[in-house]
């Protein structure tokens, strides 16, 4: 039988008090375009558990995490078969309505900890100051020059949606970046 | 690095656009009609003024929305970003 493996199924973990950086693998991801003022966008929102965030750079996360995209695009996240595609199909009906399974497009990084925020801020331009990017808050930007989703969720929690071709890289600039947050001997020079 | 104001997403670090040259460019109505430097015309030149131009600019590592700014060649200051269809 042939194994599954994720992007970064060759990525140890790592789990300090303040840091703690884990690959969250085969989560179900679609990408949703809809006409945010439709009926369609209306009932989406609703099989979904809450209206699909119109506000730019912000989230919801009901049922699934339903991530700003664009003004007429968002990212549906949820567990890892969950039937997610059919439920927003079943809601959007025969409307017009572009729904995509982009599962393999990304894998998702859990950066969660106290320091999760300075951990990213040494490749992120971006204000991640919880005043500014707290729970609820989304962006499409730049992480080590790699482009990314970043996700804020609570507890200084990060989600990093990455390429799965650039998670690689993107998990070793990660390690490397956060050695100072490390005890000595976690990050080992390959 | 200039700071680029994206309608939707704020101002951003310019290495996350992608310059889509001078805005307000309309397409020939009727391209068949245009005689070979009329057609040059549109498509190779443009404006280049100091001060004030109007520019287009697609947001790629964000929304990947287009949009037109107006940036001052001058100086570089950049006027709000609208929004465009
Ligand atoms: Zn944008």
């Amino acid at each position: 039988m042939a194994e599954r493996l994720s992007p970064l199924a060759r990525f140890t973990p790592v789990s300090a008090d303040d840091l703690r950086i884990a690959e969250i693998p085969f989560l179900t991801q679609i990408n949703l375009r809809v006409d945010p003022k439709s009926r369609a966008a209306a009932d989406i929102g609703l099989a979904l558990g809450a209206p699909l965030p119109t506000e730019p750079g912000t989230c919801t996360s009901a049922g699934a995490d339903v991530l700003w995209m664009g003004p007429d695009e968002w990212l549906v996240v949820g567990p890892v078969g969950d039937g997610l595609e059919e439920t927003i199909r079943t809601a959007a009906g025969t409307a017009h309505v572009g729904i995509t399974d982009v599962s393999a497009q990304r894998t998702v990084v859990a950066v969660d900890g106290p320091r999760s925020r300075d951990l990213l801020a040494h490749g992120c331009a971006l204000d991640l100051h919880p005043r500014v990017f707290g729970p609820g808050r989304c962006a499409q930007t730049m992480l080590a020059r790699a482009q990314v989703v970043l996700a804020a969720r609570e507890d200084d929690g990060f989600r990093v949606f990455v390429r799965s071709s650039f998670a690689g890289y993107l998990a070793d600039w990660l390690l490397d970046a956060a050695a100072e947050y490390l005890p000595e001997g976690t990050v080992t020079s390959r | 690095m200039l700071l680029i104001p994206c309608p939707w997403c704020g101002p951003r670090d310019e290495a996350e656009f992608h310059y889509g040259g001078q805005a307000h460019v309309a397409y020939p109505e009727n391209p068949a009609a245009l005689s070979d430097e009329e057609w040059a015309r549109y498509l190779f030149f443009r404006d280049n003024p100091k001060g004030r131009f109007a520019e287009r600019w697609n947001h790629t590592a964000g929304c990947r929305r287009w949009f037109n700014a107006v940036r001052n060649t001058a100086t570089n200051e950049i006027e709000a970003g609208e929004v465009t269809a």
